[in-house]
């Protein structure tokens, strides 16, 4: 197991939205969350990504594993695509960014201003960050906002050799990636019961 | 570590990044208090230190929320959390690329301006030599505060109230040193209580930084 969640629980502005929630990731493996909006799915990936405490439960990962993809996609507008990959390929200790162009259709695009991108153009290059981490853990929300459909399939194929060269994906979803090796886990039987928190966190 | 300086550093000389925004502003005072004050030239030499000083602290104040806000709003705060920096690395670089792009230029444009205060002779260095000890503190010190206040919606109101008394020392000790020197007395005492605070904030504000961006980033 690289990831093992177990009973957890997640508030959001201080209520309670998910609870019990368990599930494991394996390696060349990938979970999808499915779920109505406001559920939880982004305070879910964020606990399981380490930028939020639980409320309860555990997420037991090893470190330094996840690479965090949110629905904004951490771009710098005056800096160009390759700049930006550069960037963040340093920041986590690599160097090598043709693959990440190559597999998301960025080479023609590479000297652009990431300013000057369409949404869907910004989205491919935000996913192909992904790819210049070197983690292997994936988690994402929402990835394919504003792709179109050969784009979606440029992920999919993305996430697809990601998983054979032993990764794993935990994504929130709503689109059917064409990935059949996916599992789906629903969390609306995960919804928590209406009650309010202690509400001390304003003072600690 | 060195790449986020170095992209911070590019995004704040491109097009629409805040290099040059505290300088100009730094400009604009002190070529405004001669007008203002009017055609007393002693008078004037004998504020032209602390008018510096001041200026020097706005300009700094200024571009504050610019420091953490940015990369707040595109997300890539989110982001550089969960990369394998630490998050105490993360505020001192931003508060360094800070310092590098508003205190150094405010520091190498002071002798120029000291001019058009006529700034005495003897205070020239001394007015160059207390901006370089003092602006590294007012640049952690501001991170820390755009570290509080990141997140907040008009967060710049709340982070200038919350910074400006955390600034008074820095001011008092600076403006001391180049008053002094402008009257040729000694300088060790204050200029040493300055650089002390400089050392101190930047020794231990950047854990502080680090705490509160973690609590906020929730």
């Amino acid at each position: 197991m690289v990831l093992t969640v177990r009973d957890l629980a997640v508030t959001r502005g201080g209520l309670a939205i998910l609870e019990g929630v368990s599930f494991d990731l394996s390696a060349g493996e990938a979970l999808v969350l499915r779920g109505p909006n406001g559920i939880g799915k982004t305070t879910l990936l964020r606990s399981v990504a380490g930028l939020q405490p639980p409320e309860g439960g555990t997420v037991t990962r090893a470190e330094d594993q996840i690479a965090y993809a949110a629905h904004s996609n951490g771009l710098k507008a005056m800096l160009s695509v390759t700049e930006n990959l550069k960037f963040w390929a340093s920041v986590f200790g690599l160097s090598d960014i043709e693959p990440a162009l190559e597999a998301f259709d960025l080479k023609e695009l590479r000297n652009r201003m990431a300013g000057t991108l369409s949404a869907g153009q910004k989205r491919r290059l935000g996913l192909a960050r992904l790819m210049v981490t070197g983690r292997p853990i994936w988690v994402l929300d929402e990835p394919t906002v504003s792709l179109d459909v050969a784009s979606v399939a440029l992920f999919a194929e993305a996430v697809r050799r990601h998983l054979q060269g032993g990764g794993s994906a935990l994504m929130a979803t709503h689109i059917d990636l064409g990935l059949d090796e996916a599992r789906v886990l629903d969390l609306t039987p995960f919804k928590a019961a209406p009650r309010t928190r202690q509400m001390d966190e304003a003072f600690l | 570590m060195k790449a986020l300086l170095i992209r911070d550093l590019m995004l704040a000389i491109r097009a629409g990044g805040g290099f040059g925004l505290g300088l100009a502003f730094f400009l604009i005072v002190t070529v405004l208090v001669p007008f203002g004050v009017g055609p007393q030239t002693e008078l004037l030499s004998r504020i032209a230190p602390g008018i510096l000083w001041i200026g020097a602290l706005l300009a700094c104040l200024l571009s504050l929320d610019r420091i953490l806000a940015l990369d707040w709003e595109d997300g890539s705060l989110d982001l550089l959390a969960t990369a394998p920096l630490p998050m105490e690395g993360i505020v001192s670089i931003k508060a360094l690329a800070h310092w590098i792009t508003t205190g150094l230029p405010l520091v190498l444009a002071a002798p120029v301006l000291g001019v058009l205060l006529s700034l005495p002779v003897p205070a020239y260095q001394w007015v160059v030599i207390s901006l370089a000890v003092g602006t590294p503190a007012l640049s952690v010190i501001g991170t820390f505060g755009a570290a509080l206040t990141v997140g907040l919606k008009r967060g710049g109101l709340l982070m200038s109230l919350l910074v400006l008394p955390l600034y008074v020392p820095t001011l008092i000790f600076g403006a001391e040193v180049a008053r002094r020197g402008a009257e040729g007395l000694t300088v060790q005492t204050p200029l040493l209580l300055l650089a002390g605070i400089s050392f101190g904030v930047i020794a231990l504000l950047p854990f502080a930084s680090a705490a509160v961006l973690r609590i906020n980033l929730r």
